[in-house]
């Protein structure tokens, strides 16, 4: 890919003096280190991100869920009860079961734990209504936009209240669901079309003649 | 009759320092994480890759790196005559040497606790299979986004009528005198798979063993090309969003 006096950031690593991509996307330069975008790949979780999962198991410690990641990641009991939990008192299952969606905030991860999740921050918690839609991970900035002018657009345009999971999931939740499927439908020709010029000028044409259509 | 003839042609017509032809391509099953499908001369093979995902039993996941699972299996279909659908004896020892040919190109210390399976269906056998699935199985981690050293790719050279060839077909495989399959790490020209199938002097195998490392290379070029033919419409159309986005930049 290169070679000479340059760091390897992000899917590169050197060999000698010379750097090669470790996987299919686009090479990059920022200052002096050399970085790749992943046009394919699984969600990695980076504390600090907000992930969508599902709650596959319930442990003493915690909730077992799936945030589409190689790992399965924990949200402990602390987190919703607010306070240590009682297997006497408190029901688990009475606050989230298995199948439950959530959305939730990485707090840690290091490949050597499994991701630590919560839900005490406004914003987060089960969901109770809406659709979840599934895309690539390596897609999701395509679908905020430079500084979220996608996701703004598409707000604005459906009504819908969208959530972004950086782990692929998307909650759309709208007033109807005819607005919910527009923006569903959206979402899609985004993570289909994702590296092509204007598109979020094409996605506003897109939603706005559906608007024509409906009315 | 001869395998080779008096003009130095093959069965097929080939000389011999030439490939079967061969089509690749990738992204080709929606549900698996990364696939790609290699038609090789006869060969129709089709290979899956899932993960880096949780390993099911737990108790065989690693804990310093992720655990790279291969199995290779040929259709009931895939041969002349059926072919009992179970692991044979072949196909097990065909997954293992295939796992050990290119997982020391996947940076599977990335991945601890994880799993990548890798599942190579042959479709249609015509020899050389397992050199086919190698290549196809490196394209299939890239498209699944599995961050790797280099594509593996794999060729094979032998002994037909006396004669030293490259990529043996079915005929010549099972009629010839010899079949050195090779893999290789083409930026480091690193030999990744061995193996000699029949009897060849000493000089002999260095010839094959050249053949099917310059064999190697030439199917590295399409294995490259195919990977560009899939990505180079994302790539040349985020060249154009960057300089669009430059130059709205330089505007304000």
């Amino acid at each position: 890919m290169a070679e000479g006096d340059y760091s390897a950031g992000k899917n590169t690593y050197r060999e000698g003096n010379r750097f090669y991509a470790s996987l299919v996307g686009l090479s990059n330069v920022a200052g002096r280190t050399i970085y790749v975008v992943a046009l394919r790949g699984c969600y990695m979780p980076v504390p600090g991100d907000i992930a969508i999962g599902k709650v596959i198991d319930l442990r003493l410690g915690g909730w077992i869920m799936d945030i589409n990641a190689p790992y399965a990641a924990i949200l402990p009991t602390s987190e919703a009860f607010g306070r240590m939990f009682n297997s006497r008192k408190d029901e688990m299952t009475d606050f989230l079961d298995v199948g439950d969606l959530v959305v939730a905030k990485v707090v840690a991860f290091d490949r050597t734990r499994d991701p630590v999740l919560t839900i005490r921050e406004s914003g987060l918690g089960k969901i109770s209504e809406g659709h979840i839609v599934k895309i690539n991970p390596t897609k999701i900035p395509r679908v905020i936009g430079r500084r979220g002018s996608m996701i703004g657009l598409l707000q604005k345009e459906t009504g819908c209240h969208i959530t972004i999971g950086q782990n692929g999931l998307i909650l759309v939740s709208g007033k109807n669901p005819e607005d919910e499927a527009a923006a569903i439908r959206a979402i899609h020709t985004i993570e289909q079309e994702a590296h092509t010029t204007g598109l979020t000028d094409k996605i506003a044409q897109l939603l706005k003649e559906k608007k024509v259509i409906e009315h | 009759m001869p395998l080779v003839n008096d003009l130095g042609l093959r069965l097929d017509g080939r000389k011999y320092d030439e490939l079967r032809p061969i089509k690749i391509e990738v992204g080709t099953l929606e549900k698996a994480d990364g696939s790609a499908y290699i038609e090789w001369g006869k060969n129709r093979i089709l290979v899956a890759v899932y993960g880096p995902r949780e390993v099911h039993p737990r108790h065989l996941a690693l804990p310093d790196k992720s655990l790279f699972r291969c199995r290779y299996h040929m259709a009931p279909f895939s041969t002349e005559e059926r072919k009992n659908p179970a692991p044979s004896r072949r196909e097990v020892e065909l997954s293992k040497v295939i796992r050990e040919a290119v997982e020391p190109a996947i940076f599977t210390e990335l991945f601890p606790r994880t799993g990548i399976d890798v599942f190579i269906e042959v479709l249609q056998s015509d020899g050389g299979t397992r050199c086919a699935g190698i290549t196809a199985t490196s394209l299939a981690l890239a498209d699944a986004g599995v961050p790797l050293r280099d594509l593996v790719v794999a060729c094979a050279a032998g002994k037909a009528s006396g004669q030293i060839v490259m990529d043996l077909s079915d005929i010549e495989d099972q009629k010839g005198e010899a079949d050195v399959p090779v893999a290789i790490s083409p930026r480091t020209g690193e030999v990744t798979l061995l193996q000699m199938d029949g009897i060849l002097s000493g000089e002999e195998y260095e010839r094959a063993l050249n053949l099917a490392i310059q064999g190697c290379k030439m199917v590295h070029e399409l294995q490259k090309e195919a990977l560009r033919t899939k990505y180079s419409v994302a790539q040349a159309e985020e060249e154009e969003l960057e300089k669009a986005e430059e130059e709205e930049a330089t505007q304000k």
